[in-house]
């Protein structure tokens, strides 16, 4: 029974060991190939271990493209895309918790049927979306600025709107009615006592909107002109199409910074965020 | 503390008008970005996809026309072919790969947190980034993963220049970022009661039947969940094809209907045309999310409890 067990046990390890080393072999890959010297990326067939850590890189990477612009493409971007991802992180926190307080908490007729065509949005491809949401930036005078990229998340998005109401519905109602009692406004139940207690699903939002932010394509694309409005993820192809061949360790370089700061935030709210996920119940 | 509407906390009779009053203003953002970025843009695009329509030209009323010209537009077709076939090989894999590794992370053994992080990282990779990623990892000279196929004396498939395998190569990258169906996944396995397998054990299950008949009914309402965003998923598929494919080459196999709406709206200025494909694009998807909805009704169990 007990030799049964061990074997178990070690044949598990030994399936996630090997799934986790497919998993993971492109990410060491990236890493292998950005600290290589360039001559040694052009190897066949190619080896994992650099025979010179190159940590110079990166800083190759961060000036790449600088002669002939100008300026520094890669903290530009950086910059660009700090900007827009913070804007829409406080923006799609503060509307997504209002207005699914709103669903989850309070009554009001009409409630649910509109709860129901907030969900039956999410079937609503961007695309479909993308042409006259243009017209509408373009005669507001918003193309080439970051407007179109985060004022939107100040009005709510229906995916984190289901996921806060299906936590704040979770919460005991006997809290609001406690704090009614002692004269408390609904404005204050939501942020003195439900908001507090909501933070592993606030941090799923915040986390899931930055990351949205962070990796948007589409949208850069679409609404910047400008070189120097650039976001990261536009300023990645530069490395890609400039000068014909493929600086590869450089571009490998870059994709790892930019992969870097999505995977320090999340390294940090992990707990909080499975925790969140957990708690809000996809049902 | 901020006090909102503290003069009538205090009636005894709540009135039905102030609920709507106070629940309207909660929801005004969403109600106001209901409009204006979902419910105007989804009309206006109707409209537009009866015109002509340029940036610098105000839409012309054409009737019907866009849409006949898409019925023999054989490039659209292309693309709405690519599109259905990648969606058929990436989410029936992505759902049994992001399943089975749930079921693998949610065994009890000493260090699962460090695997569990693993197999979701490569989901925080941006898409762009997964992009030029894989253009070097199936690279045709020094892709390291043609190494393999060398070594058993194999010729390495042509990952991206091979009309035929163009479409799997994206689908791979598809089930390497399935971490975030996978979590989903695993929370639903938390809800699983240990007592339905204690019951089904006692039945004498083994772990196949105990697959079958607990964990996948009590999971199917996360399945069903993670189908119809994986459908909405594929039939948006555009940075990464965009980044690895420049103009969907080979052979356009790797031309998908959403590059194809990009490039009518915002390289050829046929915002009409355009809105005419975002519409087909709609009711394509609608019509694959209502038959994934019909045919989870015979299978789908939502728990009592």
């Amino acid at each position: 029974m007990t030799g049964n067990k061990v074997w178990k046990t070690i044949s598990t390890h030994m399936v996630l060991v090997i799934l986790t080393l497919i998993f993971i072999m492109p990410a060491l890959w990236m890493l292998s190939t950005a600290l290589k010297p360039a001559q040694e990326t052009m190897t066949n067939p190619p080896h994992w271990i650099p025979s010179k850590i190159m940590w110079g890189n990166f800083r190759e990477a961060i000036d790449y493209g600088r002669s002939e612009v100008g300026f520094t493409p890669f903290l530009v971007y950086l910059r660009n895309t700090v900007i827009i991802t913070l804007l829409s992180v406080c923006g799609a926190v503060i509307a997504n918790s209002l207005v699914a307080y709103s669903f989850a908490r309070l009554k009001w007729p009409g409630r649910d049927f509109f709860f129901a065509v907030t969900l039956a949005t999410m079937m609503v491809p961007f695309p479909v979306l993308m042409v006259p949401t243009f017209g509408l930036f373009k005669s507001l005078e918003w193309i080439g600025t970051f407007k179109p990229l985060w004022v939107p998340m100040f009005f709510g998005n229906a995916f984190s709107i289901f996921l806060l109401r299906q936590f704040f519905k979770s919460l005991p109602g006997e809290l609001s009615e406690a704090a009614k009692i002692d004269g408390c406004s609904e404005f204050g139940i939501f942020t003195d006592i439900i908001l507090p207690l909501s933070k592993p699903a606030l941090v799923v939002v915040a986390l899931f909107t930055f990351m949205g932010a962070w990796n948007d394509f589409l949208g850069p694309m679409i609404y910047l002109v400008d070189q120097k409005t650039f976001t990261l993820s536009l300023g990645l192809q530069n490395y890609q199409t400039q000068h014909g061949g493929t600086p590869w360790n450089l571009l490998m370089a870059a994709t790892l910074l930019v992969i870097l700061p999505v995977l320090i935030v999340f390294i940090f709210a992990q707990r909080v965020f499975i925790q969140g996920i957990a708690t809000s119940g996809f049902k | 503390m901020a006090t909102l509407s503290n003069t009538d906390t205090r009636g005894c009779e709540v009135s039905k008008s102030r609920d709507l009053r106070i629940g309207l203003l909660f929801a005004s953002p969403w109600i106001i970005g209901f409009c204006v970025f979902l419910l105007y843009p989804v009309v206006a695009s109707l409209r537009y996809s009866f015109t002509s329509y340029s940036v610098l030209n105000p839409p012309r009323y054409i009737g019907l026309a866009n849409y006949q010209e898409l019925a023999g537009d054989s490039v659209f077709w292309g693309t709405m072919k690519n599109t259905l076939l990648y969606l058929i090989g990436a989410v029936p894999l992505m759902t049994v790969v992001a399943i089975g590794l749930a079921l693998l992370l949610n065994t009890k053994v000493k260090g699962m947190a460090f695997y569990r992080a693993m197999f979701f990282m490569p989901s925080l990779v941006p898409m762009v980034a997964q992009g030029t990623l894989f253009l070097w990892i199936f690279n045709g000279d020094y892709g390291v993963l043609n190494t393999p196929f060398r070594k058993l004396g194999l010729t390495p498939p042509n990952w991206l220049g091979d009309p035929t395998w163009t479409k799997w190569t994206l689908v791979l990258i598809a089930i390497w970022g399935c971490g975030q169906a996978m979590i989903l996944y695993l929370a639903g396995l938390q809800d699983v009661p240990a007592s339905l397998y204690e019951a089904s054990e006692l039945d004498g299950a083994g772990l196949w039947q105990k697959t079958k008949n607990v964990t996948l009914p009590m999971l199917s309402p996360v399945i069903l969940f993670n189908v119809i965003m994986g459908i909405i998923g594929a039939i948006q598929l555009f940075a990464v094809p965009y980044v690895m494919f420049p103009d969907g080459q080979p052979a356009r196999s790797t031309y998908f209907v959403t590059s194809y709406l990009y490039d009518n709206a915002f390289n050829y200025q046929r915002m009409g045309y355009a809105s005419a494909i975002a519409w087909v694009m709609f009711v394509v998807t609608l019509i694959l999310t209502l038959f994934a909805i019909r045919f989870s009704d015979r299978h789908v169990h939502y728990g009592s409890n």
